[in-house]
């Protein structure tokens, strides 16, 4: 059983307890698809406004297309380097510190993805481009915050899982809640892929 | 406007409205209503003080994660929220009585109760109620000592409380929002009406429909993931199938309301532009969205009050329930449809033909699996042995009144004919049509079922049967005439007419709505002498009425471990098999320690800073709002650093209770047969009237 | 070190090696996918009109790419409830977002 992923997301190399930790992968692969279906939505609502700009900021004004791709760089290296804390941690369940070093690794490059989305949303103010001007940008601000707080709130969850380790160890409880951070993350990719594809790229293409 | 209390001032307390606002009925509906809440929290605080029982109140029910009580909870909270709703029904039916030009209350007043009645009617008295329902069956159907998740099982109930909540306070400080259950921006937009009733809404609602999402995403796991070994999916209990179907559907149904919460929020809050009248805003998005939730919502509501019909035809007629598998398959397709039917909310909105005729024969045809369901029903009385017990008169109710406000929703489905009688009172007959036989009755029919496995004593026949009476035609006198006057032209949510031609109808509604609320009462009745007669009534084998479902082969009121050890089912309705062929009650062969979760305050912790965060951002308490947020995401990181042992169960126990429990059966000797069913020999030992092949 | 010992840290250490290059593999597809992306917007090379498809095409191709790679989602059955449950999100999403956009656009060509 141990051999083989009983689950979305790695198996992490239980010690008994796949059972219980498969419920609660499963369970959060339900809310993560419950969630997917908010961020369609969300997508769907700016897709009906994409076209409101009511005379203000349009597409051409807001992409800043170099910003944008160092933040995807920034965002799939995360990504990458979260799979890297998840082999250390199959593979070298004693080393808790090479785990938590991956990890940093993806904490502080989605970290720079955040600071760089920080300051696209400052770079929008001072241009006019704020929610309140139009439906357009409303939209906007909601789609891509919506994502930025998903984000954030990964890296204050990613804070609190580096103190469990730190404090339990490389456990079966752990290593199920590393596998279930590891579905939110990735996640947030795919809907990252979305909205520079499709806000992004396809507002000035 | 101040940093300590935001914009909350001593004028928005509602108790003295009597003496601030002038001496009318309409400040004294008001007044009274406010000190209603007010005295009735303080009664049950100085009550369970007198009583000295906080300790055991906190230990046995608020912390505690045990399904059975959590469902329990949700069933009482939607009974509260239903006096008022039932309150409120009652005053606006005598409002219309003197509609004539005028009525008794005032204009924004009136739009205040059609708005909270809905809201809580449809939030938190029938969603609590399937809630409940699900959490005390689905575990106990399906051979599993407790759900997926027990403690976020808790927290879901802390989040609909805090929904209730704000409803409830909103009825002492501040006014809610006017616009109908609904709330259509932009009448409920910042230009328009600046608070706080709006923002009331949105935080009821979004914080409560993040409870049922994750109600939802965990009933469904718990059936994915738990089923008893044997439990094949096409060998579950209805109910059970229906549960999963409602739980799929919160899980993804839920979303669009949140979205519309939010943005909502954001537009009200932040002034962003989604469904303003400028720059660029549509409100026809928020009409799109709110319905995208509000279709499947209303089978999220159904689909359990199916399963508990079905589960009581094929009791009360001793037979097994035709037609399992077309059941199972109605159930699914009526699941995955109903999120293809939402515009026909709004067929007035302008759509051209094609899109109206594409979702109106959508609507015709999720018509299709529920009538499947009504045969199915009444193939399973067929050749029955039928009892006439309470719950089949709410069952007779439901059966004609149902069919009546399915075929009037069949006629809505039509958008040529929709936009005759769009906005009107018909529309009014119908939803009150198919929401209170179809949801309500189900809801009480089952709890005539399920009270004696609850509590280990049936529910008085006598007194149930005068209620379930009183129900029936109450709701005919109260509903059926809103058909004829909305014909007439009468439009919903008018304060006032001025058709004469009305007044009649209006005034055969006021003595319908006066016999619901004896109806109403007629529950506590009940529930009282029944409390009185409760060792006539006792059933504590836990089978007072021959049922087939696992959750009837345990004690009443089962352990709080559900099963001695998990059964293994090798076929559908395993434990009637087992009667029928006079091998039930077996001993296990051995016992072993039962591990259970530990009580948690999370759903308290939950409720107060939610709370907290809805009522702050209500008044713009902002210091408040960001407390309760930090405490709430302080105290999960701190939860997830603690160490939770689970309880242990000695195997020595589970023996102990379980030979009581076996020995008990034993002495009784022969089982109760179905003439005595309602007679003191009951006492829950059925002698069964099912045959093998049944 | 017995001989066993070493056996099984061997194939431990290929198993290791084997998933660090189905990681690299997806990083790389990924990568690719991403520059094709903003190629296809950047460098102007795509006729009008064929970007929003190509756009499409690729953002699709990418998300595939991370289903497999990263969340694990393929066809063995212990991952079917998974890959059922992800279908089903897919259906009802696009239930839902499809007919959002048709509305709305039918409404706002209507009210031009």
């Amino acid at each position: 059983m141990s051999e083989q992923n009983v689950h979305p997301g790695m198996n992490l190399g239980y010690d008994g307890g796949e059972e219980e930790a498969e419920v609660k992968i499963f369970g959060f692969w339900a809310f993560v698809m419950s969630d997917l279906v908010t961020f369609g939505l969300v997508f769907a609502i700016f897709g009906t406004m994409a076209g409101s700009t009511a005379g203000g900021p349009g597409p051409e004004e807001v992409t800043d297309l170099t910003s944008v791709a160092i933040q995807t760089v920034l965002l799939l290296g995360s990504s990458f380097g979260f799979s890297w804390a998840s082999l250390s941690m199959k593979y070298h369940p004693k080393s808790r510190w090479r785990t938590l070093g991956w990890l940093a690794v993806a904490a502080t490059s989605a970290l720079g993805f955040l600071v760089l989305e920080v300051v696209d949303f400052h770079h929008w103010t001072t241009i006019g481009a704020v929610p309140q001007r139009s439906g357009y940008l409303s939209a906007l601000w909601a789609l891509v915050g919506l994502h930025g707080l998903h984000v954030a709130g990964g890296l204050i969850w990613m804070a609190a899982m580096t103190g469990q380790i730190l404090v339990f160890g490389l456990t079966d409880d752990i290593k199920s809640r590393v596998t279930r951070m590891g579905l939110y993350w990735h996640f947030l990719d795919v809907v990252w892929v979305g909205i520079f594809s499709m806000v992004f790229l396809a507002g000035v293409a | 406007m101040n940093a300590l209390f935001g914009r909350l001032s001593w004028s928005e307390l509602k108790l003295f409205e009597t003496f601030t606002h002038g001496w009318s009925i309409d400040t004294l509906v008001a007044a009274g209503a406010a000190w209603a809440v007010v005295l009735g929290a303080v009664a049950v605080a100085g009550w369970l003080t007198w009583a000295g029982l906080w300790g055991r109140f906190w230990r046995d029910w608020l912390t505690s994660v045990d399904h059975k009580k959590i469902g329990i909870m949700y069933i009482v909270l939607g009974f509260v929220m239903m006096a008022r709703g039932v309150a409120e029904g009652l005053v606006m039916r005598s409002h219309q009585a003197t509609a004539l030009g005028g009525g008794v209350l005032s204009e924004e007043h009136w739009a205040e109760l059609f708005s909270t009645h809905g809201t809580i009617m449809i939030f938190f008295v029938a969603m609590p109620f399937i809630t409940g329902f699900m959490n005390y069956l689905i575990p106990l159907q399906i051979g599993a000592r407790d759900m997926a998740f027990p403690m976020l099982n808790q927290i879901s109930l802390g989040l609909t409380a805090t929904g209730a909540a704000l409803t409830m306070i909103s009825l002492v400080v501040g006014v809610f929002e006017t616009g109908g259950w609904t709330a259509y921006p932009p009448f409920t937009g910042a230009a328009f009406d600046p608070g706080p009733g709006p923002d009331y809404w949105v935080w009821a609602i979004v914080l409560s429909g993040f409870g049922s999402m994750f109600s939802g995403i965990n009933f469904a796991v718990t059936i994915y993931k738990m089923r008893a070994p044997g439990m094949t999916y096409m060998r579950m209990p209805v109910f059970t199938w229906t549960a999963l179907c409602t739980s799929i559907l919160l899980t993804f149904a839920l979303p669009p309301l949140t979205v519309a919460g939010l943005m909502q929020a954001l537009d009200r809050y932040l002034e962003f532009n989604f469904f303003t009248n400028d720059q660029g805003g549509n409100m026809m998005n928020y009409a799109n969205l709110f319905w995208m939730f509000g279709h499947p919502e209303v089978y999220i509501l159904v689909l359990p009050a199916y399963g508990i019909f079905s589960e009581l035809t094929s009791t009360f007629a001793a037979k097994k329930l035709y037609g399992y598998e077309s059941l199972v398959l109605a159930t699914m397709s009526i699941a995955v449809i109903s999120f293809a039917v939402w515009l026909h909310h709004f067929f007035t909105m302008g759509n051209s033909a094609t899109v109206n005729v594409a979702f109106g024969i959508a609507t015709m045809v999720i018509a299709v699996p529920t009538g499947v369901k009504v045969y199915v029903w009444m193939a399973t009385l067929w050749g029955g042995r039928i009892r006439f017990t309470t719950p089949m008169y709410y069952m007779t109710g439901f059966f004609i009144l149902f069919v009546v406000g399915g075929l009037s929703g069949i006629i809505l489905a039509n958008p040529a004919i929709n936009w005759q009688v769009h906005n009107t009172q018909f529309i009014v007959a119908h939803f009150h049509n198919v929401l209170l036989p179809g949801l309500i009755f189900g809801i009480f029919a089952g709890i005539h079922i399920w009270f004696p496995k609850a509590f280990g004593f049936r529910l008085d026949e006598r007194a149930g049967k005068i209620t379930a009476l009183l129900w029936i035609v109450g709701f005919c006198l109260t509903f059926l005439p809103l058909y004829v006057v909305g014909l007439m032209g009468y439009p919903r949510r008018s304060s006032a007419f001025d058709d004469p031609a009305f007044l009649p109808y209006m005034i055969v509604c006021l003595i319908g709505a006066c016999m619901l609320a004896a109806a109403f009462t007629g529950l506590f009745v009940t529930l009282w002498i029944s409390i009185r007669k409760r060792d006539e009534l006792a059933v504590p084998m836990g089978d007072p009425w021959d049922g087939r479902t696992l959750e009837w082969a345990t004690p009443a009121p089962p352990p709080h471990w559900n099963f001695a050890v998990i059964p293994h089912i090798s076929e559908r309705d395993a434990f009637a098999r087992e009667k029928a062929e006079g091998r039930p009650y077996v001993l296990p062969e051995r016992y072993v320690d039962i591990h259970l979760p530990p009580n948690t305050p999370a759903g308290m912790i939950v409720f107060v800073t939610t709370t907290a965060f809805g009522f702050a951002a209500t008044w713009w308490i902002w210091w408040l709002a960001i407390l309760a947020i930090l405490v709430l995401v302080g105290w999960m990181i701190v939860h997830s650093f603690l160490d939770h042992p689970e309880v242990v169960i000695p195997a020595v126990e589970v023996r102990r209770a379980t030979n009581v429990w076996i020995e008990a059966i034993e002495l009784a000797g022969e089982g109760v047969t179905r003439d005595d069913e309602v007679s003191p020999k009951n006492r829950g030992y059925a002698s069964t009237d099912m045959l093998v092949a049944s | 070190m017995s001989l066993k010992q070493k056996l099984l840290l061997d194939s431990k250490n290929a198993e290791e090696a084997a998933e660090r290059r189905f990681y690299t593999i997806g990083l790389v597809l990924s990568i690719v996918l991403t520059v094709a992306s903003f190629a296809s917007v950047m460098t102007g090379l795509l006729p009008h009109g064929w970007a929003l498809p190509a756009l499409a095409l690729l953002a699709l191709a990418q998300i595939v790419v991370h289903l497999r790679i990263f969340l694990h989602i393929d066809l063995t059955r212990q991952k079917r409830e998974d890959l059922q449950l992800l279908l089903f999100t897919i259906l009802l999403l696009g239930m839902m977002a499809f007919g959002t956009l048709w509305i709305m656009a039918d409404l706002e060509a209507r009210m031009m």
